[in-house]
């Protein structure tokens, strides 16, 4: 974890506090609102300028999947907001190797870049965050 | 009978549940998170495959499309649309809905 985020050295002499926040997936994208409740509140850390990792595992890597098209189920299919995130200095993306295999996924199918990360490899970021929300 | 499952089969055991009590003449619809049992090569789809030699397994087309599933979508499920879903409530003297 030695990225940095944009707009951090400005920030650091405003406040002087930057803190590590993970924001935790596990809910697949329509079936509860948890997902797009998740990302409500990850745009929103983004006004913060804060250092912002998001951590996809369990049926969390389906809200990322490629090619969503949810016009038949009359819901908004916020899957492009995704790609939007980089906008806001938010490139942090971790998916869980483990709950993407078990579920069919490789990493071509996700429609954002994302680095893949073992369990054990996960428990490390998680470990090394200030702040933890999971959804 | 008709069985509906609305849940994942990665976050639930709802169709587990669901495919111990579904016996030969029944049907099984998946619907909204369930849907997520038809992607192929997942242990969930191996399961289904099982089932398929004796009762029919459909799927909600709006909710495989919705969550990207549509390319994916495990060899010998049947895919309906909202009035497939009611033909097949019709169908069937009962609904059980898993949940």
């Amino acid at each position: 974890m030695t990225e940095t985020t944009g707009g951090i050295d400005m920030d650091e002499e405003a406040s002087g506090i930057v803190k590590k926040f993970l924001y935790v997936n596990r809910k697949a994208p329509y079936g509860t609102i948890y997902a797009l409740e998740s990302l409500e509140v990850v745009l929103i850390s983004a006004a913060f300028d804060q250092d912002v990792s998001l951590a996809f595992i369990d049926d969390g890597v389906y809200q990322i999947v490629k090619g969503q098209h949810t016009k038949g189920i009359d819901v908004k299919n916020f899957s492009p907001t995704y790609r939007a995130l980089e906008g806001y200095d938010i490139e942090k993306l971790y998916v869980e190797k483990e709950s993407m295999e078990a579920r069919g996924l490789t990493e071509d199918d996700f429609l954002v870049d994302v680095k893949v990360l073992n369990a054990a490899e996960m428990t490390d970021l998680m470990a090394s965050q200030d702040v933890i929300q999971s959804f | 009978m008709l069985h509906t499952v609305n849940k994942s089969p990665f976050e639930r055991n709802t169709l587990d549940s669901c495919l111990t009590h579904a016996k030969k003449g029944s049907a099984i619809l998946l619907i909204e998170d369930g849907v997520y049992a038809v992607l192929k090569g997942t242990a969930p789809a191996k399961k289904l495959e099982q089932t398929m030699k004796t009762i029919p397994v459909y799927a909600l087309q709006p909710d495989i499309e919705a969550r990207g599933l549509k390319d994916r979508v495990l060899d010998g499920v049947k895919l309906v649309d909202y009035s497939g879903f009611v033909d097949l409530a019709a169908e069937y003297p009962t609904v059980q809905s898993w949940l």
